[in-house]
């Protein structure tokens, strides 16, 4: 199929990809990390809308305490698939899953699993920063609240702690009595991260957590991604490549509803194995 | 140089081409002009009806000069002293009609003033038209005094001379010891009523419920009551002495007597007792007059009724009305709340929650006097009925709560309001945002910790809207309530000292039943008139005032999520 697809191409000079982008050294495939590397483990794994099929057969191996991008055209699927990691997907009617997603080994469509629990070892940052209408201080302590009974001083801590995690300390530690609504777009976002860090887990979901944001904004959120690394598997859905290609180290291309491909990031912007990947990543289509 | 030359043609393509009717249609100004007109009108219409209300209802507190006009009509001479209440135009032909063509007049219009002349019971009537050309002299004496009587109304004329157990007794100061007279009968008055409202309505209570007690032990084939005929020989003992101790208040009130001279020179007497107040208001002054404009109004929004309604304050329909409104929000906003829950987040959304969503929508265009007699139905006979067989069988056959009282009027028109309250917060609930919804559940928070602790708080303005729809409507309807618990005159009020502090049981008096009640089954319309629109503004006030105290805490409440409803 790839190759009918380059044989179709008209064979002009490609633009050349650039390995001083990716910010990344990992070069070894995740298939070849040792198993106690990955966190979450995906395995033919479908999704359908009704009839109509939105994921097909994905396999995937993420490895723990790495940043794992995932990329492509708009409609690809991308949303749906991390979605999938903490089961926001329950919430509507008409998805029908097949296939296994396992965190740390356990399958979490099992009857056992607490959707809640789950949720709370999955965090997750949506597209647009939606922090409550709270002050700062309630945005932060409201995942806290609902899993732990900490007393007052432990929670201040914990507050702390998160704020300083997602690199807002600074900037709102004398008004953190404030409603939340009057920070700026970066700083809601930042917040939204330091809301979902606080409650400890152990992977973080970024949907496009920098597009609705200006440079600066997301300048700020790829620096702290790149130290939350060190704590957490983060799984970062992106349509801008370049920040793929900064913040990341493994890269997944999908298309349609396939995984393409997915490699290290050093592999797939510089050396893809499949025409189609190649083609997105130069600007082909998508 | 070709360019330049079309240039201003270029420019001229913008200017406006065509002048006329058709071009004025068609920018639509005259759309403008429609709309702004309309809204003109809506907010004439509301002025002049508020305005209307305010001003018949408000004047009728004013103490107004009394006049004493000698006239002369076809039957001869007469002196009538009152205040003039309306004077209006009559055309000719309706002059004569009336039957008094024995005066001469000129023009094609004669002009009639209405006195109200007071002195029913003395000199009947009490309202009378008095022809403008026929009076042949008026003039304002500083020595009339209005009485406002406990019976019959107000009394107008001079004070004569004062009375002590049937003797007249002199005075260098009569007014002065007549108004003292009155502040000791006022007093007297009102330890009477403490006494009556008091101390014999809490006997009267205890001894009901011993008896219920009674009834009750013998239902269940108890014997032995005495405990109980003690504790009734104690309340009885009690009884006795309170009734002594009104007795003999009772008898202090007979004391004294005033005697009065009235317009047409006869004297009159009248016992202390029936006189609440006093005044002179051709010699008082402008700042007086406001005092007693203000304590006027005081004493009608404090007070009970008189004289069928007609005299007196509205104090029982006021507070009625009041707590009817706020009972019925408290039912009707959890209710409709968790209804509008369950139809937009849990009910799996589809053909059949679309038309259970109809069929709220439509329940709001319901005639009211529909669910008043599904209340009467219902709630009094079929639910009331039930609970007195349950749990007052002592009581039978006299009905508890199987009949039309506070409780079942709160539930009726809760029922008649609750699709407001749905609609609205269903509205309030669909315009938040997924984004917030999705950032809870995210964190680990279950569906209803999500809608407790972010939804229903962001749905709250909303919430407030339909409850603010609902008191307004509820608050002025009437035709239901007439089926379901108001009535004329309630005997005590629905919150009184006596446990469990509110009967809900109780029958209640309203305002708006007060305005129908006071301007078609009064027996003195002509008295009854100024109360009906002085009530109709009151009504309009509280209405104002509830839904003033909503908006403002939902406008409170929008400010703060306003930033997360983009």
């Amino acid at each position: 199929m790839m190759k009918e697809n380059d044989k179709s191409m008209d064979g002009s000079a490609r633009v050349k990809l650039d390995s001083t982008l990716v910010g990344s050294t990992e070069s070894v495939s995740p298939d070849q990390l040792p198993e106690t590397e990955t966190c979450l483990n995906v395995q033919d794994l479908s999704l359908y809308y009704g009839d109509k099929i939105a994921l097909q057969d994905i396999t995937m191996r993420i490895p723990r305490k790495r940043v794992t991008a995932l990329i492509g055209p708009s409609g690809c699927g991308k949303s749906t698939l991390i979605r999938c990691f903490n089961r926001m997907n329950d919430l509507i009617d008409s998805v029908r899953i097949e296939g296994r997603i396992e965190l740390n080994g356990l399958e979490i469509h099992d009857k056992e699993v607490d959707v809640s629990q789950l949720r709370r070892r999955v965090g997750m940052v949506f597209q647009r920063p939606n922090p409550f209408p709270k002050t700062i201080y309630e945005n932060v302590a409201y995942g806290l609240r609902l899993s732990e009974k900490l007393p007052k001083s432990e929670l201040d801590d914990r507050v702390e702690w998160g704020l300083k995690s997602a690199a807002l300390w600074d900037e709102v530690q004398d008004r953190l009595n404030d409603s939340a609504l009057g920070l700026s777009g970066g700083q809601q976002q930042r917040l939204v991260i330091a809301r979902a860090v606080a409650v400890k887990p152990s992977v973080l979901l970024l949907d496009e957590p920098a597009s609705a944001l200006d440079p600066i904004s997301t300048l700020k959120i790829e620096e702290l991604i790149a130290q939350l690394k060190a704590d957490y598997t983060i799984v970062i859905v992106t349509h801008n490549m370049q920040q793929a290609a900064r913040v990341s180290d493994y890269t997944g291309f999908l298309y349609l509803g396939e995984m393409i491909e997915f490699d290290s990031t050093v592999t797939i912007f510089t050396n893809p194995q499949e025409q189609k990947t190649e083609d997105y990543i130069t600007g082909r289509y998508g | 140089m070709e360019t330049s030359e079309k240039l201003p043609q270029d420019i001229g393509a913008f200017h406006r081409q065509r002048v006329g009717i058709g071009s004025w249609f068609q920018s639509g100004d005259p759309w403008i002009w429609l709309t702004a007109t309309a809204v003109g009108a809506c907010i004439v219409a509301v002025l002049g009806l508020l305005g209307l209300i305010a001003f018949k209802g408000l004047a009728h507190f004013w103490p107004a000069d009394v006049v004493t006009i000698d006239y002369e009509s076809e039957y001869g001479e007469f002196r009538v002293a009152g205040e003039v209440v309306q004077r209006e135009f009559i055309g000719r032909d309706q002059y004569m009609e009336a039957g008094s063509s024995a005066t001469p007049f000129e023009g094609e219009q004669v002009e009639r003033w209405m006195i109200k002349s007071g002195n029913r019971k003395i000199n009947a009537p009490d309202f009378r038209w008095v022809y403008r050309h026929e009076i042949v002299q008026q003039r304002k004496d500083q020595n009339m005094i209005v009485f406002e009587r406990a019976e019959w109304g107000n009394a107008y004329g001079t004070l004569v001379g004062i009375r002590e157990q049937g003797q007249s007794i002199a005075h260098d100061e009569p007014w002065v010891e007549l108004q003292q007279r009155i502040d000791r009968v006022s007093d007297l008055r009102d330890q009477a009523r403490r006494i009556q409202k008091g101390s014999i309505n809490r006997i009267n209570y205890k001894l009901e419920k011993l008896r219920l007690e009674k009834r009750n032990r013998e239902l269940r084939g108890i014997v032995n009551h005495s405990d109980i005929e003690n504790e009734r020989e104690q309340l009885n003992a009690e009884y006795v002495v309170e009734e002594r101790r009104l007795r003999g208040i009772t008898s202090q009130l007979e004391r004294d007597g005033i005697e009065i001279q009235i317009a047409d020179g006869r004297i009159s007497t009248i016992p202390m007792r029936h006189i609440i107040r006093a005044w002179r208001p051709n010699e008082m002054s402008l700042w007086k007059k406001l005092g007693h404009y203000l304590s006027s109004i005081w004493i009608f929004l404090s007070q009970e009724s008189r004289e069928a309604n007609t005299e007196g304050g509205v104090f029982p329909a006021l507070f009625g009305t009041v707590l009817m409104v706020l009972l019925m929000s408290v039912l009707v906003t959890p209710f409709g709340v968790i209804a509008a829950l369950y139809l937009r987040e849990y009910a799996k959304q589809g053909p059949f929650v679309q038309l259970i969503r109809i069929a709220v929508n439509n329940l709001a265009g319901v005639p009211s006097i529909v669910y008043g007699v599904f209340g009467l139905g219902f709630f009094v006979y079929l639910v009331g009925g039930s609970i007195d067989d349950l749990f007052f069988k002592a009581a039978q056959p006299a009905p508890t709560f199987g009949t039309p009282g506070l409780m079942w009027a709160s539930l009726t028109l809760a029922l008649l309001t609750v699709p407001v309250v749905i609609v609205s917060t269903e509205e309030g609930l669909t315009r938040i945002p997924s984004e917030l919804r999705e950032g809870s559940l995210a964190l680990g928070a279950t569906k209803a910790e999500t809608m407790f602790k972010i939804i229903l708080p962001m749905a709250s303005p909303s919430i407030l809207t339909g409850v603010i729809l609902a008191i307004a409507r509820a608050a002025g309807e009437v035709a239901p309530l007439m089926l379901v618990g108001v009535v004329k005159l309630a005997p005590t009020l629905p919150i009184d000292g006596n446990f469990p502090f509110l009967h809900l049981d109780r029958k209640f008096m309203h305002l708006g039943f007060h305005i129908y009640d006071l301007g078609f089954q009064s027996p003195n319309v002509d008295a009854a008139r100024p109360l009906v629109f002085a009530t109709a503004f009151l009504l309009v006030l509280i209405i104002v005032a509830l839904n003033l105290t909503a908006i403002t805490l939902r406008n409170r409440l929008e400010a703060r999520y306003r930033g997360a409803m983009l």
